[in-house]
């Protein structure tokens, strides 16, 4: 997977994270320390500490607006064939209109990395598996392209490979035949950064999605949780998404 | 009764014939998967939500008609009806052929067939789908047995185990099959326990169609005389498998019809789903089961080539069961947001799922059945599969004709 091949990559901005720690841990330790306890060293397995989430606020999302989506297929090499109906789409908005009263909405619908993923209860082989700290990801070698995990998604988050690609990213590994889906861009959450689709809404003054550790009290994510009411999508089933909605 | 003698039919240039002609088809399968695997699957009419096409159809069908075709040899083994013991022999080998020939579609669609050797040594046991992979390896290894203590005249003590062990275990397969549908808790359309048991008694029906039309068509070719006994008594057996599988459709949707949240999946099944109601009313229902009950029961039913009709719209009528659940339960969008409309979305989100079944899908399908026929046909050659004679004085001496009709 992507820890493997982007191994000298991790190793450097290890190494290089830890020298601006260890600076930082000198000059100022109760801000700094924070910030870093967030991060996964590559030589440290992923622990059940951290519970990664995202809180998107639809009534912040704008109507039009495109950027989470274009943001993803650039950072994750996803490039289209042209074919919407076979083509890999990791995120994608979705604009709603209330039956009843008519009132329209926007927002972008990815893998919820839910805490017992269908997808991952189905999977024969175990491809489809759940990190300890909540992401949900596929191992694309062992996955056989069998597509039961996608009948069993809730959300239709997964995409399968329907042809050749080209121009794949390193730390983003695809593979035709296999099933894919938003990985909450696993490889820049490890070195401490945000995903791709949060800091484009973020560039954008948006601020409709907010990223981080729901284990930690003091993270942003989980002071708004607290602070304001958001919901599941398909609570019923129990699933306990990692993604969580504000004005649905 | 007198001792029965199984011989193997015929070799020769209408044997090489006979096989060369199934052959092809398989040969045209093997070409379809190799141009859907080069090509990827953007080639058939599957896409991402439509995940599953005609291909499984197909598998699906034959996985379940497999351990149906069983069930003549369960009759004899289980429930002792001497009339069917010369006919578990041929019981047990479709039940491994038509196995085999699902597996090799399903296997064959994969989106990395090459993986087959990671699907057998990587197991989540979560997953109905790798306690699949274990129940069909596992069926054909006892099926395999059964027929060995069966054809082995020093083994044939061990016959009645044998027959019940296998007979357990085709019920947990189908179980298993039902239940890839059964345990999805995403899709308004699965969902549903009663899948298991309307799977298991669709077997009953799919596995003595296919049955009755191959031991028909193999003592019809090789000459053989087959006595009316034994075809009527397992056509009237095929009606009340037919009545039988109606019945459980009519429970399935009478319970999804009372609860207001399966509304929607039962309207576009049912009323206003365009291709998945004419398959569901005209292909399922009427001239899949209504027909071949019409035919069977009435006064069609004391004809061959009749019976043989009925047996084949009841195959037809199967596949498009299946095409039904399978395709139309995933056409159907799925309820994210209750009380909200989907107006926009880029991956067709709340809209019905488009799928146009394709060449290469439906050849490949097809091949499956060709492989099943093909193996059926070697098999009774190389091996003491079918006795000589049916004829009714053969078969039991207690039973004219007349009576069994």
């Amino acid at each position: 997977m992507s820890e493997e091949s982007g191994i000298d990559v991790y190793r450097r901005r290890f190494l290089s994270g830890t020298a601006k720690a260890a600076a930082g841990m000198a000059v100022a330790p109760g801000v700094f320390l924070h910030e870093v306890a967030h991060g996964k060293p590559a030589d440290q397995a992923v622990t059940s500490d951290v519970r990664w989430g995202m809180l998107i606020d639809s009534g912040k999302c704008a109507d039009g607006c495109n950027d989470c989506v274009t943001a993803c297929n650039t950072e994750n090499g996803l490039t289209g064939h042209g074919r919407p109906a076979t083509d890999a789409q990791w995120i994608r908005k979705v604009k709603l209109k209330d039956k009843q009263t008519g009132y329209t909405q926007t927002l972008p619908m990815l893998c919820q990395h839910c805490e017992h993923p269908p997808c991952v209860d189905v999977c024969p082989t175990g491809a489809s598996f759940k990190r300890p700290d909540g992401i949900v990801l596929v191992d694309k070698h062992i996955c056989i392209g069998c597509r039961y995990c996608m009948l069993a998604c809730p959300y239709k988050a997964r995409s399968f490979i329907h042809e050749d690609l080209q121009d794949q990213m390193p730390y983003a590994p695809r593979g035709k035949g296999t099933v894919e889906s938003c990985t909450f861009c696993v490889h820049r959450v490890d070195s401490d950064r945000t995903p791709a689709c949060v800091e484009a809404c973020t560039a954008e003054n948006h601020n409709a999605m907010v990223f981080g550790d729901m284990n930690d009290p003091d993270s942003e994510i989980s002071r708004q949780l607290k602070q304001y009411n958001s919901r599941q999508i398909r609570p019923d089933l129990q699933l306990n998404t990692g993604v969580r909605y504000r004005g649905i | 009764m007198k001792a029965l003698d199984y011989r193997e039919i015929d070799g020769g240039l209408p044997f090489y014939m006979l096989v060369g002609a199934i052959g092809v088809f398989v040969l045209a399968a093997l070409g379809a998967a190799f141009y859907m695997e080069h090509n990827g699957h953007w080639v058939t009419g599957m896409n991402n939500q439509i995940v599953w096409g005609t291909p499984h159809v197909f598998a699906v069908f034959l996985i379940v008609a497999a351990s149906g075709a069983l069930n003549v040899a369960s009759i004899s083994s289980v429930f002792s009806k001497a009339m069917y013991k010369p006919l578990a022999r041929l019981s047990g080998l479709l039940a491994i052929t038509l196995l085999v020939g699902g597996l090799a579609v399903l296997v064959l669609d994969l989106g990395r067939p090459d993986r087959l050797i990671v699907a057998m040594t990587y197991y989540n046991f979560k997953s109905i789908f790798a306690w699949n992979i274990m129940l069909y390896t596992g069926f054909m290894g006892i099926v395999a047995i059964y027929l060995w203590m069966m054809m082995e005249r020093k083994m044939n003590q061990y016959t009645k185990i044998a027959g019940f062990t296998a007979f357990i275990w085709r019920l947990t397969l189908t179980t298993g099959t039902g239940s890839i549908f059964g345990f999805l808790v995403a899709r308004q359309a699965y969902d549903a326990a009663i899948m298991a048991p309307m799977f298991i008694i669709m077997s009953f029906s799919f596995g003595l169609a296919i049955f009755i039309l191959v031991l028909m068509g193999l003592y019809r070719w090789s000459n053989r005389p087959l006595g009316d006994a034994i075809v009527y008594r397992l056509k009237n057996l095929l009606g009340v498998f037919i009545a039988a599988v109606l019945y459980f459709v009519m429970a399935y949707h009478l319970t999804n019809l009372y609860a207001a949240e399966n509304h929607g999946v039962e309207r576009f099944i049912l009323m206003d789903g365009g291709v998945y109601t004419q398959m569901f009313w005209i292909v399922q229902v009427g001239i899949g089961s209504l027909l071949p009950l019409l035919l069977l029961f009435g006064p069609a039913g004391k004809s061959r080539l009749w019976i043989g009709i009925a047996c084949l719209l009841t195959i037809i009528g199967g596949l498009a069961q299946i095409y039904v659940i399978i395709i139309g339960g995933q056409a159907y969008p799925m309820e994210m947001f209750p009380g909200k409309e989907v107006i926009e979305s880029s991956f067709f989100d709340g809209v019905v799922g488009s799928y146009t079944p394709s060449l290469p899908e439906f050849v490949l399908g097809i091949g499956g059945i060709a492989l099943a026929l093909v193996a059926t046909v070697i098999g009774t050659r190389v091996l003491r599969f079918l006795p000589v004679s049916l004829a009714d004085d053969q078969v039991d001496p207690h039973h004219s004709a007349a009576d069994a009709a």
